[in-house]
């Protein structure tokens, strides 16, 4: 399976500020009730996008027409904490959003992005700021994330980024959907198996 | 070299180094249920793959599934058709399913321990957060997204990178009226909701040792709430003793030789940590979340925070945004906040042994007027259990609603809800918001016998005075 090399990730981003920010709000259970992830985008932040009580659309930055389009998403610290519900980076990434800025993410979430080819980048908190000033400044800001370097361009400034290793490694050279690799090595996992006393017991 | 635990699990269980660094892990027991393995059956179908090692995948139903209508098709089109599909893969792929009719459906976490499939010195993993219950044993387990649920089931492995290892230890005996979840709420107050990042947390000490498995089970459920992506206890006879004569427990001489294996892999004296934290057991107080994560929590005797007492800039931003959400009063005492339902059940606390203490307490009382209280076992085989000693009956005199198993108000999946803003005591495991099924719905989180103390005095109460602990 050829995979595409994802070296950066260019485009208009949006801030949605706050630490935190755990899967449940990122996509709320009750739109896991489905069979695929067709049409999870929609959902997504849906319980602080609209108003409980009229249903109309409240002052969310996802709702701001100024940043209708934006593909990065800007956030604070320990984002996607929670549930190991891929719903969650599915539900980004099916709204448009190709990367997410933060300060740091939780662990789980972090694997079941890469795995998608979405790269995540940390950044420092007075980067993301600088960031997010540029960007609310003017919407049309060009944000560059490059995977290689590490490092995120905006108006003209450069800060560091910060992409774990072995998920930096997966982006650029096209591996991080890792199913191809691990098919490769199923000959290697029944020798693993057969070393395993409960696998072979449960075998015969 | 003298080797922790997952050290040996993880070499054990390693097949081969991945071009990126990680490592591809064998996964010998997958656990799959109705929410998150449709999607991976799909793209299954779609790459033309099959299941590796269909005698190695278990299925139940937990999430979606109703806790007061036992009939299908169910009301909701949603729920059935997810009921469908998992029962449709299941047949097709060749995959042990413990359906309703097997008399063995439960949260999936409930299910593995009373089975004997949860194993020592195995791995496990399971499309879903809460996996971690099966460290009690010794096993090695990780909560997955969809995609790695279809590697799983087309290699019976999946990429990942080794992690740290913090040893938690908690030493001494806990006081009267405190419980293995106020153990664990107290850690992620301590350690923070992501203090556990990048961590495997092995919980060891006096307390543990004396803790029974289903105590292990409720600590090592909410590692995940603390940041740790796997949580542990070593094994130890309490483990074999538990495990001996279940469905999937070896027999005769296999069952010796399966205890000689499973005593090997418990960490060696003198072993290397990464880090290591000492709590005493007697410094652990009954304790609930007044906030929107985990680590939000106090004791029962203290105030809810006020910003003008935070720490940081960040503390104090999340103060005042959890404050916002939860309508508490800063600086003022949680208890005697008024709630307006109360839930006892989840993977965390819905076991045996969390009904049955919740019964000997509220035996011959009531459920205050005006609070909705139910009652969801975490298995049909708990549920039996409790019937048979008639618990089920004690809780319903007291005006618990005795449901069916499942997960149900933990996550609000199927029709149990909070409805507006309720004010939920709950045992389970996350209090973030919206969690339990309404948008304004709002969480305490605490252990069982806290949660009954609310049930019968209506308000957040201190279950020691309540029930006359001492």
């Amino acid at each position: 399976m050829a995979l595409a090399k994802i070296t950066s990730v260019s485009g208009r981003a949006v801030n949605v500020p706050g630490n935190d920010i755990d899967t449940d709000r990122i996509i709320p259970a009750r739109f896991m009730k489905c069979v695929t992830f067709d049409g999870l985008g929609e959902f997504l932040f849906y319980d602080v996008r609209k108003d409980t009580t009229t249903g109309n659309d409240t002052n969310h930055p996802l709702n701001d027409p100024r940043f209708k389009g934006a593909t990065i998403l800007l956030s604070g610290a320990n984002f996607g904490c929670g549930s190991s519900r891929e719903h969650a980076p599915q539900a980004i990434q099916k709204y448009g959003f190709k990367a997410v800025i933060a300060e740091n993410f939780a662990e789980i979430f972090f694997g079941n992005s890469i795995t998608l080819g979405m790269p995540l980048a940390c950044a420092k908190r007075e980067d993301i700021a600088k960031i997010a000033a540029a960007v609310e400044k003017n919407p049309a800001t060009e944000v560059v994330i490059d995977v290689v370097k590490q490092e995120i361009r905006f108006s003209g400034q450069t800060v560091p980024a910060q992409i774990r290793d072995s998920a930096r490694d997966a982006l650029v050279n096209g591996r991080w959907d890792a199913i191809g690799e691990l098919l490769d090595g199923v000959p290697a996992v029944t020798e693993t198996a057969k070393k395993l006393p409960y696998l072979t017991a449960a075998s015969t | 070299m003298p080797q922790s635990l997952f050290e040996k699990v993880w070499h054990a269980h390693t097949v081969k180094k991945l071009a990126n660094g990680q490592t591809q892990l064998l996964i010998g027991t997958h656990l799959i249920h109705e929410v998150t393995s449709p999607q991976a059956f799909g793209m299954l179908r779609d790459l033309g793959l099959q299941v590796l090692m269909p005698h190695r995948t278990f299925a139940t139903v937990d999430h979606i599934i109703p806790t007061n209508e036992l009939v299908e098709p169910y009301q909701d089109p949603l729920a059935q058709a997810m009921m469908d599909e998992v029962r449709k893969n299941c047949a097709q792929f060749g995959i042990t399913f413990f359906d309703r009719a097997s008399g063995k459906q439960g949260i999936v976490h409930i299910v593995g321990p009373e089975q004997g499939i949860t194993q020592p010195g195995t791995t496990i993993a399971s499309g879903d957060s809460h996996p971690s219950p099966h460290g009690a044993f010794g096993a090695i387990a990780f909560g997955i997204g969809t995609s790695q649920v279809r590697d799983v089931l087309a290699t019976q492995t999946m990429a990942l990178g080794e992690l740290k290892v913090r040893r938690i230890e908690v030493n001494g005996k806990l006081r009267p009226g405190v419980y293995a979840k106020d153990v664990i709420l107290h850690l992620i107050r301590q350690l923070g909701v992501n203090g556990g990042t990048g961590y495997a947390y092995e919980y060891a000490g006096s307390t543990f040792d004396g803790f029974t498995m289903e105590e292990r089970m409720t600590v090592c459920n909410m590692s995940i709430e603390g940041g740790a992506r796997v949580g542990y206890v070593n094994p130890d006879e309490t483990t074999f003793a538990y495990l001996k004569g279940r469905p999937y427990s070896p027999t005769g001489a296999a069952w010796d030789a399966a205890v000689t294996g499973w005593k090997s892999f418990a960490s060696d004296a003198g072993c290397r940590y990464d880090d290591v934290v000492k709590i005493n057991a007697a410094d652990v107080a009954p304790s609930v979340t007044w906030g929107i994560n985990p680590g939000q929590g106090i004791t029962i005797n203290e105030n809810v925070p006020s910003p003008d007492t935070a720490t940081s800039a960040d503390d104090k931003a999340g103060i005042i945004e959890a404050l916002a959400y939860m309508k508490l009063p800063a600086g003022k005492p949680i208890k005697g906040t008024k709630i307006n339902v109360a839930f006892l059940g989840s993977c965390t606390n819905g076991r045996l042994s969390d009904f049955q203490e919740v019964a000997k307490y509220v035996k011959g009382r009531k459920v205050a007027p005006g609070v909705k209280a139910i009652a969801v076992p975490g298995s049909q085989i708990v549920a039996l259990q409790c019937e048979k000693l008639g618990i089920d009956k004690v809780l319903a005199e007291a005006g618990f609603e005795w449901r069916a198993a499942g997960c149900s108000m933990c996550l609000a999946m199927n029709p149990d809800k909070l409805i507006g803003d309720q004010l939920c005591a709950s045992s389970s495991n996350r209090n973030f918001k919206g969690r339990q099924g309404s948008t304004t719905g709002r969480t305490l989180l605490m252990s069982p016998v806290m949660v009954a103390a609310a049930a019968v005095t209506g308000a957040v109460a201190d279950a020691r005075e309540v029930f006359a602990v001492n």
